[in-house]
């Protein structure tokens, strides 16, 4: 048996609601709970049995993305490759472009993980499913679903499921009224047939292109999985569910790192307790992950929920708490960092407070995810959220930077509430 | 020499104590206003202590209508240190000059002026000055008055170049003059002439009528002056202070590690290491500040513990309270009595009601109950 695995990043023009984070640094490399965030995916990936290859498919530049694939090829001794679509192609253009690729080896089935979903993901469990109930089926995928709020599976690809034999009845992306608290998790398992079905659509489409006068050739080739490929395959019996009950959201923006930080540090107890901090001096409270390399000074207090980079230094007295200090940045005496994402190389002064408010899902609604609230207000102003400091930032000593995002490069003069900083 | 040959020592004072002192909450809810530490000092004291200096034997405290407890208090504390003093207590509202009328007794039993003065008021006192001004115009009253930088918010004195007071405008809305009333007075007996035993307004009855008749005077006053019976100004007022102990009396000025500008700390407080104290800074006894805490612009009152690396700035701490480890306070925040605020609490601006237990942020100026 042969299994691959596809991750979809998406490109630069993608993925803008993680700006700042996103501008120095495709958004799939920033660092989550100490590790990039598709180096999760590529750790569950490297878990199946059988996995031989993983493909990374994108439109970020390959310069952009090759240090990285070589850190994991070393890492994880796997074949794992960065293929760049020319322009974007929509969440399955890629795939049918590159078919040939995914096809090599002739793999039995391919896993397909969204770049910017974060979970838990079980992927053997899904293989499991899909193996035995493709049998009685004839599938040609099967899709991970999870439960929502009835409120927030609007914004989500809602699935109905015929619980009999576990196949996708219905879907609908992003319906304008409520269709079912099932939400799609962006990770399916394809068999190679999926191709053909791809090929029609794609054809398809170029037939259309060439029958119509003066046709636009923007997107002309790309490819939407959810509309194009899933929903055609919606009551034929051919598209299954497998639904999850383990950790699932989605990572757009900022906020959402911060969340994703505390649940996959909080994996990391479970499966990798050597990855977590224990030390004594400094103080360390719940889970925190601290790079070798970082300097940390005895009386600093780190945690809950706290990761910290490679050559960052915390100094004397400092307090972190829920947030994620990338590398190279320097925190200095008596500061509090809370709820906040400080960049790479910034530098924080002395008895400063940098602190967000966090988005965390609604604790008395089962099921519910985090909140995706607007950047601004209906008054126009800036909804409170997680503090971001892009790299390279600068804040002076005794100031408070509170529910703010500044840009790269900037160095503060006084203290912000509130506010976007150019 | 014409005039009364006054003997200083023989003069008596009024100190128009007032009510509860509601401008000066949550402090006051706690303590009588004229108990509140200034520069660690009561702020009764520092002008008691002024008087008994310039000469003064006897002191009354006015103390308004309704505020018995608070005499009880006040009775207590003066006793402890020793002075005699005596109250004069309303039975019913008097305003700002009946106070005088119900003191009539003391003050005017002999021939000499008496002092009547604000008991919100810290300056340099210059009670020999204005006793030697008073002597040498020879008329019924004086004023101190100070220059203030926006004396539209007050009440302005208009006075000739020989000081003779000719009227007062409330808030002016021109620029009329920057010379305020300054809440000290000096009056011959025969003013009793003009009170009468009912709610009255010196500023709005009694002075008016003087100024026509030529017999009220102002004083100038040199050096700093603030009314301290806000918080803002109570911190204003401290920052002045302090700069006048500097020039007076420097060696009372702390200078121990990490001090910067001028402050005050009492011998018992106890400082961490790495702390960063001042500039403007009052510490009172039993106050401890762990290590790596930066205190500016404060008063830390008695018995205060202030935990490691926090930061406050323009705050008063009341007595007993424990800020924890971690906290921001600014923007004028005032812990009453006994508070407490948990670790890496944020509060701007906060007023917070004694015994109160503080564990969630105040980002914007509010009052905690």
């Amino acid at each position: 048996m042969l299994v691959k695995a596809v991750i979809l990043i998406g490109g630069n023009q993608k993925g803008t609601r993680f700006r700042p984070l996103s501008l120095d640094l495709p958004k799939p490399l920033f660092s989550v709970a100490g590790f990039p965030i598709i180096q999760h995916h590529i750790e569950a990936c490297v878990q199946i049995p059988f996995l031989k290859e993983i493909i990374i498919l994108g439109y970020y530049g390959v310069s952009e993305m090759s240090q990285f694939v070589g850190e994991m090829v070393q890492l994880y001794k796997l074949n794992i490759r960065y293929l760049q679509e020319f322009e974007p192609l929509g969440t399955a253009g890629g795939l049918y472009h590159f078919r040939d690729q995914i096809r090599c080896g002739n793999p039995d089935f391919f896993f397909v993980l969204n770049g910017d979903v974060c979970a838990d993901f079980p992927l053997i469990e899904m293989l499991e499913f899909h193996k035995t109930h493709r049998e009685t089926q004839k599938a040609i995928v099967t899709l991970m679903a999870t439960e929502a709020t009835r409120q927030q599976s609007l914004i989500y690809g809602c699935i109905i499921e015929n619980k009999e034999n576990n196949t996708l009845e219905h879907y609908v992306e992003k319906p304008s009224t409520f269709i079912s608290t099932l939400v799609n998790c962006g990770v399916y398992i394809f068999s190679p047939e999926v191709f053909h079905q791809m090929a029609n659509v794609f054809n398809k489409k170029q037939m259309d292109f060439y029958n119509v006068e003066n046709g636009s050739s923007i997107e002309r080739e790309a490819l939407y999985l959810e509309k194009e490929i899933l929903m055609p395959l919606a009551g034929t019996g051919k598209a299954l569910v497998y639904q999850t009950v383990k950790w699932w959201s989605q990572l757009k923006t900022p906020g959402a790192a911060i969340y994703a930080n505390r649940h996959y540090l909080n994996l990391f107890r479970e499966r990798r307790p050597e990855r977590l901090a224990k030390s004594v001096q400094p103080t360390i409270i719940g889970d925190v992950y601290i790079h070798a390399t970082a300097n940390v000074h005895p009386t600093a207090v780190l945690g809950p929920n706290v990761s910290i980079g490679a050559h960052a230094t915390i100094g004397y007295g400092t307090r972190i708490k829920e947030s994620i200090v990338l590398a190279h940045s320097r925190i200095l005496d008596h500061s509090l960092v809370l709820y906040s994402i400080i960049g790479a190389n910034s530098e924080i002064g002395c008895w400063t407070r940098v602190e967000g408010t966090p988005c965390d899902p609604n604790p008395d609604k089962p099921f519910a995810k985090m909140e995706n609230a607007p950047l601004f207000n209906d008054e126009g102003r800036l909804n409170p959220s997680i503090t971001i400091l892009g790299n390279n930032v600068t804040i002076p000593s005794e100031v408070i930077v509170r529910n703010s995002i500044v840009l790269p490069h900037k160095e503060l003069t006084r203290s912000y509430n509130n506010e976007i900083i150019l | 020499m014409g005039g009364k040959d006054v003997k200083l020592g023989t003069m008596k004072a009024l100190i128009l104590v007032g009510g509860y002192g509601t401008r000066l909450r949550p402090l006051t809810l706690s303590r009588p206003k004229p108990l509140v530490e200034f520069a660690n000092k009561p702020m009764l004291m520092h002008q008691i202590e002024a008087l008994l200096e310039a000469g003064v034997t006897q002191v009354v405290l006015a103390v308004s209508y309704r505020a018995e407890q608070m005499e009880s208090e006040l009775r207590a504390e003066t006793d402890k240190l020793g002075i005699t003093l005596t109250f004069s207590h309303e039975t019913e509202p008097l305003g700002t000059a009946g106070p005088l009328a119900l003191a009539k007794d003391i003050l005017a039993s002999g021939e000499e002026p008496f002092f009547v003065l604000n008991s919100d008021v810290i300056c340099d006192f210059p009670f020999k000055e204005m006793v030697d001004f008073h002597k040498a115009h020879g008329k019924e009253g004086t004023i101190v008055v100070t220059k203030v930088e926006e004396p539209s918010k007050y009440g302005v004195v208009v006075y000739s170049d020989q000081g003779r007071i000719e009227k007062f405008v409330e808030k002016p809305t021109e620029f009329v003059s920057n010379k305020i009333n300054a809440g000290m007075y000096i009056f011959n007996p025969s003013i009793m002439k003009r009170i009468e035993l009912r709610p009255m307004s010196i500023e709005k009855e009694v002075f008016p009528c003087m100024a026509n008749d030529a017999e009220l005077f102002a004083y100038e006053l040199q050096g700093f002056w603030m009314d301290v019976g806000q918080p803002k100004d109570f911190i204003t007022g401290t920052s002045l202070y302090l700069k006048s102990v500097r020039e007076k009396n420097p060696s009372m000025l702390y200078t121990g590690p990490g001090v910067v500008g001028n402050s005050l700390v009492d011998p018992t407080a106890v400082i961490g290491a790495n702390c960063r104290i001042g500039p403007n800074v009052t510490i009172g006894p039993g106050v401890v500040i762990e290590d790596g805490v930066c205190v500016k612009r404060c008063t830390i009152l008695r018995g205060a513990t202030i935990k490691s690396h926090s930061w406050l700035d323009s705050c008063i701490v009341g007595w007993k309270c424990v800020v924890g480890r971690w906290v921001r306070l600014e923007n004028v925040t005032v812990l009453g009595e006994d508070v407490i605020v948990k670790d890496e609490i944020y509060i701007n601006g906060g007023k917070v009601l004694p015994h109160k237990a503080i564990s969630d942020s105040v980002p914007e100026p509010q009052i905690i109950m």
